[in-house]
């Protein structure tokens, strides 16, 4: 069965909008990276999907490099969670506020 | 003489001054130093300055013409150059021997008068300062050195006035003459700026002045010779702007002698004559100083009537004869004039020592009619006080008989007979009010039992010397029809003009005239105060007591409205529009400061939202935009 181009296309936009509403909408610390993760994912995959398309390796070598980041990034990302939890003995980033506005100007 | 020795006139009395006012503050902050110490080195200079004087005076007179010397450039812009610059010609040789010699008879009369006070030292600083500035301003070759003195006499008769500054009374006084000295100072600038645009890059000492006037056209001339008369108006003392001379009175006496009554106020007068190139041109203003001049006189003698305030009466007598000067040199009679000046000076002089002598005598009290029988009890200020009454009278052969009555005779000679009957009207009520205060003080039995203060040599010698000069002052401008050759009119050719003369039987009649006028006046004042014994009190109302009201006149038209102009400014302007709007504007910021502010929520979420917003936004704007 031929998957058509527009497919691929379409399941990108759809995991980089969950990870968006993952991101903005929920409180814990994991859910948020998750949601980070899913959208770096979903552009791979536009990334592999267009390069196919056009018939381009540079798309493709590309998402190679996104995923060597991602992975040296998810050990800092994962190191500064638990900086934060030592921190404020918390996964909710609603309690990460240090930086608001005390009292009126 | 070396012209360099010019400068030192100026620059003696100056170092003295700054030694002065250092040792005085080292006297009161460190260790206190002698009055001795401070009396020499005060005295010494108007001594010096007078012996450099002298020199001059016998160069001039060996047939030197004028002695200049500019030591350096003092202003230099393009070709703008103003020398600081010293002139010793014939008239500020003239002015700086009369000034340092009557100078010097009142420091040595302060060293006694102030012997007592506690800022003893910083008087004579300010002193010595005055004497400088007036020095410089009768030696200045330019106008504008010229206003460097000008403004410095003015500052240290603010100074002086204010003296005993524990007062409130004594500081308004300084304030006003302070102020009504600004108002004719902008006039003064105002004619030398005009001058300036006109002139100016061919030169501006008074040689080039003199010698390019020529070219400024004719109303400009009008108006430069206007402003700087309004400069003279406010140093002299003459209408309108007279009405701080009576309130500087508050100032120690010495200083009033000096000051305000024989140098300083004569600055006005000097300052006509120095530009007498300017006013010869325009003899339409000269006529009007030569009325305001007469009004002055008259008013001031009007005044001079009803005061009660020996000081004051004073005062009023020098605004009167100030008045006369002005006559002269508005008619272009400047010898006759500076004559008055140079007689003026020695009998108004005496008459402020001997009116200080009394004060000191009698603790301190200034109502002529609370003093009484003084003539036993201080015959030689009785004497002396006699002799300049008789001077400031016209009555021969005493010095004021002969300037008074030469001006008189200018203004009948210039067939201005309406200014020669108020100057004669004046020379009566002047001896009238003169020897009112005389009769008053010296034969009115208002006997004062109270222990009179005891007056020290140092104020005694400088009476008889001034005293003297009162008297024989007169005879160096004897009248060519007494068969004398009036030296004055031989030193300032340059000053005098020639005009009709009167044949000698009608000047003769003319000075019996202005006798009689004299005489006239001292008998009135005789049958009126001689003898009199004031049991009741001297009535303190009517018009001329209370000066015309023009104290109060100027406070309802100018200083209350000034005031309201300023509260106006203060409320409606500053508060209400400048302030409004400043701080509507920062409170605008505040409100958006903080309505950003509340961005800053520190919510992560709202955080990610936002740039979700914003990328998208933005990728929306370069899809369209591109796309």
């Amino acid at each position: 069965m031929e998957v058509s181009f527009m497919s691929y296309i379409l399941l990108a936009i759809i995991l980089f909008s969950m990870g968006i509403i993952g991101v903005i909408s929920r409180k814990n610390i994991f859910i948020v990276y998750m949601s980070l993760e899913l959208m770096l994912n979903s552009i791979n995959l536009m990334l592999v999907t267009l390069s196919k398309h056009f018939g381009n390796m540079d798309g493709q070598i590309m998402a190679m490099m996104v995923i060597a980041i991602a992975a040296a990034e998810a050990a800092i990302f994962l190191s500064l969670i638990v900086a934060l939890y030592k921190l404020k003995h918390s996964i909710n980033i609603d309690d990460y506020n240090t930086l608001k506005q005390k009292g009126t100007l | 003489m070396s012209n360099y020795l010019l400068a030192w006139i100026v620059l003696i009395p100056f170092v003295s001054s700054v030694i002065l006012g250092i040792s005085y503050l080292y006297s009161i902050k460190v260790k206190k130093i002698s009055n001795k110490f401070f009396t020499f080195l005060a005295l010494l200079a108007p001594m010096s300055s007078f012996v450099l004087g002298v020199g001059f005076f016998f160069g001039l007179k060996n047939g030197v013409s004028e002695y200049l010397y500019e030591p350096y450039t003092w202003l230099g812009v393009d070709n703008y150059i103003i020398n600081m610059g010293f002139l010793g010609d014939k008239l500020s040789i003239f002015m700086v021997l009369f000034i340092t010699f009557i100078g010097s008879m009142i420091h040595i009369y302060a060293a006694g008068y102030m012997k007592e006070d506690e800022g003893y030292g910083k008087f004579f600083a300010y002193f010595n300062l005055f004497v400088a500035s007036m020095l410089l301003l009768v030696l200045a070759n330019s106008p504008l050195i010229m206003f460097i003195g000008w403004e410095g006499v003015g500052l240290c008769s603010y100074l002086l006035i204010g003296f005993y500054f524990s007062e409130p009374l004594n500081v308004v006084a300084g304030n006003k003459a302070f102020i009504a000295n600004r108002v004719g100072d902008f006039g003064f600038l105002v004619g030398i700026l005009f001058l300036f645009v006109y002139v100016g890059k061919l030169g501006f000492s008074y040689g080039a002045l003199e010698e390019y006037v020529g070219i400024v056209p004719n109303h400009i001339l009008v108006i430069i010779g206007v402003s700087l008369f309004i400069g003279a108006m406010g140093k002299s003392a003459q209408i309108p702007l007279y009405v701080w001379l009576p309130d500087a009175m508050a100032g120690p006496t010495p200083v009033s002698a000096l000051i305000h009554a024989a140098t300083m106020v004569t600055a006005g007068v000097y300052m006509v004559a120095r530009f007498h190139f300017i006013y010869d041109l325009i003899p339409s203003v000269g006529v009007f100083i030569a009325y305001i001049g007469a009004f002055s006189a008259l008013y001031a003698a009007i005044i001079a009537m009803r005061q009660t305030d020996i000081k004051k009466i004073l005062a009023y007598s020098t605004i009167s004869q100030l008045g006369y000067m002005f006559i002269a040199v508005g008619l272009g009679a400047y010898s006759s004039g500076l004559f008055h000046v140079f007689t003026h000076a020695f009998f108004k002089a005496l008459l402020f020592m001997g009116a200080g002598a009394i004060i000191i005598a009698l603790h301190h009290e200034q109502n002529i009619f609370k003093m009484g029988g003084l003539r036993k009890r201080l015959p030689l200020i009785y004497i002396v006080m006699l002799v300049a009454n008789l001077a400031i009278s016209g009555i021969p052969p005493f010095a004021g008989f002969f300037s008074k009555d030469e001006i008189l005779l200018k203004a009948y000679e210039h067939q201005e007979y309406l200014i020669y009957g108020i100057g004669l009207f004046t020379a009566a009520l002047t001896s009238y009010y003169m020897f009112r205060f005389f009769f008053v003080t010296f034969e009115g039995k208002n006997y004062i039992s109270k222990n009179l203060e005891p007056i020290s040599a140092s104020m005694k010698i400088p009476l008889v010397i001034l005293a003297i000069g009162a008297t024989f002052s007169g005879f160096v401008g004897l009248p060519e029809v007494f068969g004398g050759t009036n030296m004055i009119h031989q030193w300032l050719s340059n000053w005098s003009v020639d005009s009709t003369h009167v044949e000698n039987f009608k000047e003769i009649v003319l000075m019996g005239i202005s006798v009689a006028a004299g005489l006239i006046g001292i008998a009135v004042a005789y049958v009126k105060f001689f003898k009199y014994d004031f049991n009741q009190d001297i009535k303190e109302s009517g018009i001329i007591y209370n000066k015309f009201y023009i104290d109060e006149l100027i406070d309802f038209l100018i200083i209350r409205r000034v005031r309201q102009i300023s509260v106006f400014v203060s409320v409606v302007v500053d508060d209400g529009i400048i302030d409004k709007t400043v701080m509507l504007l920062s409170s605008g910021f505040i409100n958006l400061g903080r309505r950003v502010g509340r961005m800053q929520s520190a919510n992560t979420r709202a955080y990610a939202f936002f740039m979700l917003i914003g990328l998208s936004s933005f990728s929306l704007y370069l899809i369209f935009k591109l796309g």
